[in-house]
């Protein structure tokens, strides 16, 4: 054997290296012991799911959660991909509702009721109209987490101001601002339309305010032809009056969401008004300089439309975000997803960064953390939005199942673009979303 | 001629050389053809991409075949692929003959000039997008309203832009196989052109366009079937949107597929992109004559 002496030096000297490789690799704890976790990027908010997962590492040596980050949209398609792949991260973040249907359906994701009915704190310490979204017939398939995001109207006061005219106390109101504005050179709504979900919170409130929750819940429910539902039309027409009548920023099928510059156009004075979510005011804060800080930004809930049968303290948004458990994840994996639910979810530190960003966490008793914060006027209007309002609704793309979401989105599109009636709109979604 | 420049190979490299073709072949049959067949069985089930996977017949293919959507998106590649074709072939002879010549600073100019192909579509895609911005793009900046139009809101004007940025992106690289076809085009020709009296003009058409023929339907299959495929550009840009005006089918696969979790249909699209590319292929290299790898050059 020529080479003995070689291969010999060769595997003694590679010997360290390969162990101190295999070590990098697994960092401490058997690799088993660790649970990975898939969320969204993008400040504020990531500061803040990091900061909980640090903390946790930190405590919990032997069983550490590796986090991994995902643009928005990203993520939607990366999530979906990698879960139908069985290459899911233990720990599965989203929105719950239609979505999270669809992996309990394909037995993705574990059972968590018996684990709440053990931890009964741990469920009582969150807001309770945070479940509904997490709960698939009866069972629930998500731990709520992070905040409570409430869409809400924002207005620029300098604006309203200059061209001295007072926020809209009713739909009338609405479409009475709108040639004030225009006449000004300003936009009378921000709008990123291109993001599409950005158009359908409009007809998320228009539908509530006319016709009330009922109307959507018969949409969720497969009833036919509950587009075409008197209300639901009354709601696309008024929309579409809005759109005729230059409500919305010029251009605004082009801009995203994503690029924040519907949030520019608000802060900047382009725009008076803006119904965005609750997240959007840590944005306009960041990005803004003085504008939220000088008391610039004004806010308030969607005003009635006259002759409405819905409930004007109603809202729409997402009322948690959702934590679950792939299912096939190791025994261990799971364990440690679960210590993270139980003692790593919104802790003391995670819900004072939360409201440093202008969020409400979803943890109850924070009234007084709320109250004493730099942001107290914003998150105490949040705060009672979202608990006092008689129906929290969960935002459409999210409630329905994907399918549905997507052909919803599309006509959403051409509706704004006025390339659709109310009526197509309809019939497009009636076969969408009947059973 | 022929007895003089063959050499008889050896028995033992002759047997190798199909194994050179191997890793070719591993890499196709892996990357192409298996995942082909597999789309293929797939347009046959229903399946959402995270449960289980059901075959259902041609439920998939009845839901496809019968959704406007799918004639609109075909109404859309064809388009963009049309329009795209004849503004970018005649420029790209232009440039490409340009640069062919041997005239200086046609090298650095042609070095400037391919800049749009190193860049990533999602990059061209992103920078495009930020500089049409109604409210904060280039025409807003400059103050020149002219170039602050709903540049991708507009259906007709968002169709424009996508052409336009396409273009924009391939022209180099077509302009490139033009400047070579351009090269390989005999001097004497030209030389004999020239002793007849034909101008620049008259020499473009009567020897450089005949003589480059093989090069157009080189380049116009490239562009035809590459323009099928069109996704990461658009997906940025404009996401299909305005509406549906700039959704093309590979757009309409992804959409489908991973965003309405319908596997079963995009893959049914997946199989109608694949069949209406081979047909184009075929169609080009039959318009190309019999033998399109026959010579070009003198006495062809």
């Amino acid at each position: 054997m020529a080479l003995s002496r070689r291969t010999l030096l060769g595997l003694a000297a590679g010997v360290p290296l390969s162990a101190a490789l295999a070590a990098c690799g697994s960092s401490g704890p058997g690799r088993d012991g660790g649970a990975t976790y898939w969320y969204l990027s993008g400040q504020p908010q990531e500061g803040a799911r990091a900061g909980a997962v640090d903390t946790f590492n930190k405590a919990h040596p032997q069983g550490r959660i590796k986090d991994t980050t995902f643009q928005n949209d990203a993520y939607k398609t990366k999530i979906k991909t990698a879960i139908g792949a069985g290459q899911a991260p233990t720990i599965i973040w989203g929105w719950g509702g239609g979505t999270l249907r669809t992996y309990v359906e394909a037995g993705q994701v574990e059972d968590l009721t018996s684990w709440f009915g053990e931890h009964s704190e741990v469920r009582k310490g969150l807001f309770p109209s945070s479940f509904g979204a997490a709960t698939v017939d009866g069972r629930i398939y998500a731990m709520p987490c992070e905040v409570v995001q409430p869409i809400i109207l924002y207005y620029n006061r300098r604006v309203f101001d200059q061209v001295g005219v007072k926020p809209p106390q009713s739909w009338g109101d609405v479409m009475a601002l709108v040639p004030r504005f225009n006449a000004k050179g300003i936009a009378p709504f921000s709008l990123g339309g291109q993001s599409r979900w950005t158009s359908m919170m409009w007809l998320e409130f228009l539908f509530d305010r006319i016709g009330g929750p009922e109307v959507f819940q018969a949409i969720m429910e497969g009833e036919k032809n509950a587009w075409s539902h008197p209300d639901a039309i009354a709601a696309l027409t008024k929309l579409q009056e809005l759109v005729k009548a230059d409500g919305f920023v010029k251009g605004f099928s082009s801009i995203t969401a994503d690029s924040n510059a519907d949030q520019a156009l608000l802060y900047r004075g382009k725009a008076a008004m803006m119904l965005h979510g609750a997240w959007s005011y840590g944005i306009q804060q960041a990005d803004g300089g003085d504008f939220v800080p000088s008391g610039g930004l004004g806010y308030m809930n969607f005003p009635p439309v006259d002759g409405g049968k819905g409930d004007p303290g109603n809202t729409v948004g997402n009322p948690a975000q959702y934590l679950s458990i792939s299912s096939k994840a190791g025994a261990e994996e799971k364990r440690t997803a679960k210590e993270f639910f139980a003692s790593g979810v919104l802790q003391e530190d995670e819900t004072k960064r939360w409201i440093d960003n202008g969020s409400v966490p979803i943890r109850l008793g924070t009234e007084k953390l709320l109250a004493t914060s730099k942001n107290a006027d914003f998150l105490q209007f949040t705060y009672d939005l979202a608990s006092e309002a008689e129906v929290f609704g969960q935002s459409w793309d999210q409630a329905l199942r994907p399918a549905a979401a997507e052909t919803l989105l599309s006509n959403i599109a051409k509706l704004f673009q006025l390339s659709v009636s109310p009526q197509q709109f309809a019939s497009a979604l009636n076969a969408a979303t009947a059973k | 001629m022929t007895s003089l420049t063959r050499h008889r190979p050896h028995r033992g490299s002759r047997a190798f050389l199909p194994w050179l073709a191997m890793p070719a072949l591993v890499v196709f049959v892996g990357f192409a053809v298996i995942p082909l067949v597999g789309v293929f069985a797939l347009s046959f089930t229903t399946w959402d991409g995270i449960g289980a996977i059901h075959p259902t017949g041609f439920t998939s293919w009845r839901t496809v075949l019968t959704d406007p959507g799918l004639p609109h998106a075909l109404g859309v590649t064809f388009l963009v692929m049309t329009v795209s074709w004849a503004f970018q072939t005649p420029l790209s002879i232009l440039l490409g003959t340009l640069l062919a010549g041997r005239q200086r600073y046609r090298a650095v100019l042609g070095v400037v000039y391919f800049v749009p192909l190193m860049l990533s579509s999602a990059a061209i895609a992103i920078a495009y997008k930020a500089l049409l911005d109604p409210n904060f793009g280039l025409g807003a900046g400059l103050r020149i309203p002219v170039l602050s139009q709903d540049w991708l809101g507009r259906p007709g004007l968002a169709f424009g832009v996508v052409v336009f940025i396409v273009s924009w992106q391939f022209v180099p690289f077509h302009s490139l196989i033009y400047q070579g076809g351009v090269q390989q085009i005999p001097k004497s020709l030209y030389e004999a052109a020239q002793m007849d009296g034909a101008g620049r003009i008259r020499q473009f058409f009567s020897i450089t366009l005949p003589q480059l023929r093989y090069t157009i339907i080189t380049s116009s299959t490239l562009m035809v079937v590459g323009s099928l495929t069109f996704f990461d550009l658009i997906f940025v840009l404009t996401e299909g949107g305005p509406g549906d005006a700039t959704r093309v089918l590979a757009l309409d696969m992804y959409k489908r597929g991973f965003q309405a979790s319908l596997m079963g249909p995009a893959s049914a699209i997946a199989v109608i992109l694949v069949l209406v590319g081979l047909a184009l292929a075929l169609l080009l290299r039959r318009l190309g004559g019999r033998d399109a790898g026959a010579s070009q050059l003198e006495g062809a």
